[in-house]
């Protein structure tokens, strides 16, 4: 076991180093832009390519591109970048692309505060894009889960066909912990079609993806944004066509969400009080779990690993118990409309919002939140 | 023996490219539509086979055969 | 014995004929000089190539109607996907096919980068002076006075350019025919892909829209082709492109042909500057 410390951006370039991540195309930005710095100077003597794009609308197709050749591509960008991105990344999904892209979170919108943690672009991972579409999002924690859940992101790009959201912030961004290295990652290849009849773009069960040509090898392969048919010819007219192929992209990530969703529940199980979380949130919500435990109160967290496909049925379970619902966010209010969906009818749900100038929400104000009102 | 073009009706859209580049004044539109609702080029006069209606064809729907080939 | 097909139909997926351009558009006269070029360099099939696009009726072209692997892309990103390509597998020869408003306008920025790292595609621009799919607006290649659906009194907007700007690049290549120059088109095609097969490489083709360009003067594409045969002007040296135009008249020619090390070229000794420093 190798141990490094590194810090959370350090962390995702070893993830995707590590997952045989063999292109990056990346626009400085802060504050992702270590994540590309590690690139740049790893890939080019690993064999890899690595380039830096003119603009963000540029990395994401180099990365598209990259990966249609059958390289293990990614980028990594922050707020006004991950907004550029958006538009590949509806072609990505469309042409069901395998590719990893990092959003390491600032507090927006438009440039904002460029160097302060926020949270505040969970609905635009999960909704950004134009049209029907849905994509993984993995909030890591810390660098050791920004290590892990890279890793994570590239077996779920490759073996659904599509992209995947490593949703991080500032704070994990740089700071900076010790993690344990994998001596070994295996992560199998996309399946080429057995033969040119094989369909690259259908698939009779949605939960599994077709099988992805790589350019070069005689497949003649089509691809297009608009929509098409299982065997890539346009068709921009047909109800039938247009709805099976939404159906089936969105169903791949849909259907699979009890493989998908990752979450880590601590506390008691029939707490009265629930914290929900994500992200660097966690840290501060944790603390606040020991503290209330402390005083007594039975109390539980769920943190969300996983903030993209939602499983209602444990976010249902996890807080049957619960009275109190705290809802720690560093932005306006996001998650908590998936709390104010699933919780039950008589909970009291509060939200503790705070974004801006890099303070963090303190565990006294989760406790405070928790308490208030029931004191 | 000389030339002759071959017009794929198929796909000729009746564009009248064909017509009006040819040197020798070869080609002329039909009277009747084809199938796809076109008028199609035919052959009135001597094809030289310089081949400019092949080159200039934006439909791929002509060939022009000489002594029994088509282009090189 | 068979019936004779058009040279163009072996690098053509036949399930898709006919083309779904407007008659007489000029895409199958550029398709055809494309092909020749191929045929004439005895390329059989084109398993080795890739063709990318973006969005527009020159978009078109490849995906699906060429027999090859092709990504028909975002509205401007072709370059930036092309670029992907070729970098993951320096082995494919990749082209990008796509018109004036997504290569120049939305596409411009990727254009201008792609040149200036002498990145190893050939880039064919499409130049129908409109945006034609979406029915005939202005494009940064519109001449003044011409009136589009969103200039309705006449362009006001001077145009670009574009083959002069990139002469200034690390471009390798830089040509611009008219449609009606088929040999010299075929020539260039030639030379981009054989001679010239590193960098970037550029050929631009004045192919007017028929639709809204040329039916709207009023002329047939065979007319037009006949105009273009006189008001394409071939320059010997760049040095003579002012004057052409100063007259009126559209200046075509290879502008720019060198045999610099392309991006894939320069990367790769990088790349091994990077494995010895490492190893240090």
């Amino acid at each position: 076991m190798v141990r490094a410390l590194l810090s959370g951006n350090e962390a995702v370039a070893e993830g995707a180093l590590a997952a045989g991540c063999n292109f990056f195309a990346g626009y400085p930005i802060t504050p992702s832009s270590e994540i590309m710095h590690y690139m740049a100077r790893e890939l080019p003597k690993r064999g890899g390519s690595f380039i830096q794009a003119e603009d963000e609308l540029a990395a994401i197709n180099m990365v598209i591109g990259a990966s249609w050749a059958g390289a293990r591509a990614m980028t990594a960008t922050s707020g006004p970048g991950f907004s550029l991105m958006q538009e590949g990344l509806g072609y990505a999904i469309m042409t069901e692309t395998p590719l990893v892209i990092v959003n390491v979170m600032r507090a927006g919108p438009a440039t904002g505060q460029a160097t302060k943690a926020a949270q505040g672009d969970l609905m635009q991972a999960r909704w950004g894009r134009h049209g029907d579409q849905m994509i993984p999002v993995l909030a890591p924690s810390s660098p050791q889960e920004a290590y892990d859940l890279t890793i994570e992101a590239f077996a779920i790009a490759e073996e659904l066909r599509t992209p995947v959201v490593v949703l991080s912030d500032e704070f994990i961004a740089h700071g900076r912990e010790v993690v344990e290295l994998r001596e070994k990652v295996e992560i199998p290849s996309r399946r080429k079609p057995r033969d040119p009849s094989e369909p690259p773009f259908g698939s009779p069960d949605p939960r599994i993806a077709p099988p992805m040509p790589p350019l070069g090898e005689g497949y003649y392969v089509i691809v297009t944004g608009s929509t098409h048919n299982e065997y890539g010819y346009r068709d921009v007219h047909s109800f039938e066509t247009h709805f099976r192929l939404v159906k089936r992209l969105v169903d791949k990530i849909r259907l699979n969400v009890d493989k998908l969703f990752r979450y880590e529940v601590l506390g008691d199980d029939d707490a009265e009080v629930a914290i929900v979380c994500f992200g660097s949130v966690s840290r501060s919500a944790k603390q606040a779990l020991r503290m209330l435990r402390s005083r007594g109160v039975r109390a539980k967290l769920l943190r969300l690993v996983t903030l993209w496909p939602m499983n209602d049925e444990v976010v249902r379970r996890e807080l049957r118990s619960a009275k109190t619902i705290v809802v720690p966010e560093m932005n306006l209010g996001q998650l908590i409309y998936d709390v104010q969906r699933l919780a039950r009818e008589d909970s009291r749900i509060v939200a503790v919002n705070k974004v801006g100038g890099g303070i963090p929400i303190y565990p006294s104000e989760i406790v405070e939140a928790a308490l208030g009102g029931s004191r | 023996m000389g030339c002759s073009i071959v017009v794929d009706s198929r796909l000729c859209k009746g564009c009248g490219i064909c017509v009006e580049l040819c040197p020798a004044r070869a080609l002329e539109l039909s009277k009747e539509l084809s199938p796809s609702g076109y008028r199609n080029p035919v052959q009135t006069g001597k094809c030289v086979g310089c081949r400019t209606c092949e080159m200039f064809c934006p439909d791929f729907a002509i060939a022009v055969v000489c002594n029994g080939k088509g282009s090189a | 014995m068979s019936v004779a097909k058009h040279f163009s139909r072996k690098y053509l997926r036949e399930e898709v004929l006919p083309t779904p351009f407007c008659p007489g558009c000029f895409n199958g006269v550029v398709m055809n000089a494309m092909f020749k070029a191929m045929e004439e360099l005895g390329i059989e099939d084109l398993r080795n190539f890739v063709f990318v696009s973006g969005i527009g009726c020159s978009s078109w072209i490849p995906n699906p109607l060429i027999r090859a692997d092709s990504l028909h892309t975002l509205h401007g990103r072709a370059v930036a996907v092309a670029t992907g390509v070729k970098l993951a597998n320096p082995r494919l020869n990749v082209v990008v096919i796509g018109g004036d408003g997504d290569l120049v306008a939305i596409g411009g920025n990727h254009l201008l980068h792609a040149a200036r790292r002498n990145m190893d595609l050939l880039v064919v621009m499409v130049n129908n002076m409109v945006y034609a799919m979406t029915r005939g607006q202005l494009a940064p290649t519109t001449p003044l006075g011409f009136r589009t659906a969103t200039t309705p009194y006449g362009n006001f907007e001077p145009p670009i350019n574009v083959a002069k700007l990139l002469i200034n690049t690390n471009a390798n290549y830089v040509a611009r025919w008219c449609v009606s120059n088929f040999h010299k088109l075929k020539q260039s095609f030639k030379e981009a892909l054989s001679e010239v097969s590193k960098g970037f490489r550029f050929i631009e083709v004045v192919a007017p829209c028929i639709t809204y360009v040329v039916r709207y003067e009023g002329k047939t594409p065979g007319q037009k082709i006949k105009e273009l045969r006189e008001a394409c002007v071939e320059v010997k040296s760049i040095s003579e492109i002012d004057d052409v135009e100063r007259r009126g008249k559209i200046a075509v020619g290879v502008f720019k042909k060198e045999l610099k090390p392309g991006y894939v070229e320069l990367y790769e000794s990088y790349a091994s500057r990077a494995r010895e420093a490492s190893q240090k």
